[in-house]
């Protein structure tokens, strides 16, 4: 079972991993692992468990470029993040690092604290009641990468930029 | 007929291109700082088994996250980037004091009118200020273009934000961006471009106060036509008639009053004139968006014979060394060391809360920088106030939020 992380709209990435948080000032950046949501949510890493999920309203991690705030919950294993708009550069490094994200408004049909099932090769969630809740597929494009395990493995075994046609 | 994106786009990706196509591209330049480099070069070799960047002329690095070092760790980290430069046969380090890296690389003409450019940093949106596509990535997303010089984009589509008229006295670019924020929000532009048409009449850096704060509505990129400018490139993106956007904003610039971003969200923006007396310890001048010359010159204007309120610390951080070397031989410096406010190093400053001037719990700071999220600037109890630097000069006179245009000389005697 995964638990549901509520959050609401607008979570930019300083709230995510604040900047005095930096792998660039730790000492040991392992440390990471312990300071997603260190501010904003300050329960989520010391109770976190891999495959959880993140719900969340719209503009999920807007702000810097930061791609140590999405790499702070690879690290403590986020099984996928859905929001109904993801800021793009989140998206496009949480895309890279192989971490699931659907577009989909979930925010009022789960709770924060809910046991649910996520089955990534369907594209849906099971409630504990039994409620079958469908993830809308990304584009191809982007199953592709996220199918590699990221970015660099995607890059690695294709050759090639996700989109582009090769003749 | 094409939007400024999808002329460069179509540029750098070898045929013509429209918004909702995904291409690969050639980049132009890539931007990287000291806060991600390590992990860059990190990526680069370990991950992506390359040894050698794809062209080190098309590479800049800057150190201004940290600038000067604040820590062992932040030095060691340096210094590991500065051997890698040369590792690499880098021409274009900037290292500490240079400034921040967005005007840095317009000043030194790397930022180019057509350019594709990547930064490691979401404020990489500053290089459209001379019609450039400048666009912010993440570490990996960085690695790969300097391995490869390629990256893949969707092509925007584009909103426009069209001003009408000029500025009304003790009113500028910073309450233009702000205002736009407060119309299209946080999330506004999110995977579009914006683009600034009827600003024609503003400085580089004056627009690069519109083209920062475009990521903070979500922009991918933040294009001004470069109309009036000297500076050439491979290509000069042009406003066409026929152009299909998104959206199109219209602001009656003459109409403008001084607008406030008030906490802990970049739009949630108010008229100055409808907030309360608000009390403020420190007055930040400085970054990307609004630590330029010009930011310094309106603020010199309005505190030129006059002194800090009581208990009020300003703090100037210039944008770049040109900048503070254009207000130290003119005299903008002087006036506001006289006036009490103390300089700090070109760059980034405490924008990203790590150095020079973090805030203590409960502390108020209005901020002439871009985002005011909580915690931005050190505690996550102090608050912060985004606003012009007319009216961060004017509060530091008073000592709470104020209105330049109640304290400043409609006819100011002009040094320069």
């Amino acid at each position: 079972m995964a638990r549901v992380w509520l959050f609401g709209s607008d979570v930019n990435t300083d709230q995510i991993v604040p900047g005095r948080y930096a792998p660039y000032m730790l000492k040991d950046e392992s440390e990471l692992r312990r300071y997603p949501f260190i501010e904003h949510r300050p329960d989520f890493a010391p109770n976190v468990r891999p495959g959880d999920i993140i719900v969340a309203g719209k503009n999920f991690g807007c702000g810097s470029s930061r791609e140590y705030a999405p790499l702070a919950l690879r690290m403590v294993g986020i099984g996928a993040i859905i929001a109904p708009l993801f800021a793009r550069i989140f998206f496009r490094n949480a895309l890279n690092l192989g971490i699931p994200c659907f577009t989909a408004d979930l925010t009022g049909e789960l709770a924060d604290g809910d046991e649910v099932e996520l089955d990534l090769e369907q594209g849906h969630i099971t409630t504990a009641d039994g409620r079958v809740i469908h993830l809308p597929p990304p584009p191809l494009f982007l199953r592709e990468v996220w199918a590699a395990g990221g970015i660099v493995p995607f890059y690695r075994q294709y050759g090639r930029f996700p989109g582009e046609v090769v003749q | 007929m094409p939007t400024m994106s999808e002329q460069i786009l179509s540029r750098v990706a070898g045929r013509p291109v429209r918004a909702g196509d995904v291409v690969t591209a050639n980049v132009d330049l890539v931007m990287v700082h000291d806060s991600l480099a390590p992990g860059i070069i990190r990526i680069l070799h370990n991950e992506l088994g390359a040894d050698r960047v794809w062209d080190a002329q098309r590479v800049a690095v800057v150190i201004d996250h940290v600038a000067p070092a604040a820590s062992v760790q932040t030095a060691e980290k340096q210094q590991e980037v500065r051997r890698w430069v040369r590792a690499q046969g880098i021409p274009n380090l900037f290292d500490v004091g240079r400034g921040i890296s967005h005007p840095v690389l317009v000043e030194e003409g790397l930022a180019q009118p057509g350019m594709l450019i990547l930064g490691s940093d979401s404020h990489s949106t500053a290089y459209g200020c001379i019609g450039a596509f400048g666009t912010g990535m993440g570490s990996t997303d960085i690695a790969l273009a300097l391995a490869t010089g390629k990256t893949w984009l969707r092509v925007p589509e584009t909103i426009v934000v069209r001003a009408h008229g000029t500025f009304g006295f003790g009113v500028g670019p910073k309450d233009l961006a702000l205002r736009a924020a407060r119309i299209l929000r946080a999330d506004g532009a999110t995977y579009a471009a914006i683009e600034w048409h009827g600003v024609e009449h503003l400085s580089v850096m004056e627009r690069m106060t519109l083209a920062t704060l475009s990521i903070e509505m979500g922009a991918k990129a933040g294009i001004v036509p470069p109309t009036g400018l000297s500076v050439t490139g491979p290509l000069v993106p042009t406003v066409d008639a026929d152009a299909q956007y998104q959206k199109v904003v219209d602001i009656d610039l003459s109409q403008l009053e001084p607008q406030i971003s008030a906490p802990h969200y970049v739009d949630n923006v108010v008229d100055l004139s409808d907030l309360g007396q608000v009390a403020v310890d420190v007055v930040y001048l400085g970054t990307c968006t609004n630590g330029h010359y010009e930011d310094m010159a309106v603020a010199a204007q309005i505190l030129a014979g006059r002194r800090l309120a009581p208990g009020v610390r300003m703090i100037v951080v210039p944008a770049s060394a040109q900048a503070l070397q254009r207000a130290a031989s003119d005299g903008t410096l002087a006036t506001l060391l006289a006036a009490g406010a103390t300089i700090g190093t070109p760059g980034c400053g405490a924008c990203i809360g790590r150095h020079m001037g973090v805030l203590a719990p409960g502390e108020v700071c209005v901020f002439t920088g871009n985002r005011n999220f909580r915690g931005r600037m050190g505690s996550p109890e102090a608050q912060i106030y985004l606003a012009s630097p007319a009216v961060a000069a004017a509060t530091a006179l008073t000592g709470y939020l104020t209105d330049p245009r109640t304290v400043m000389d409609r006819n100011p005697v002009v040094a320069h």
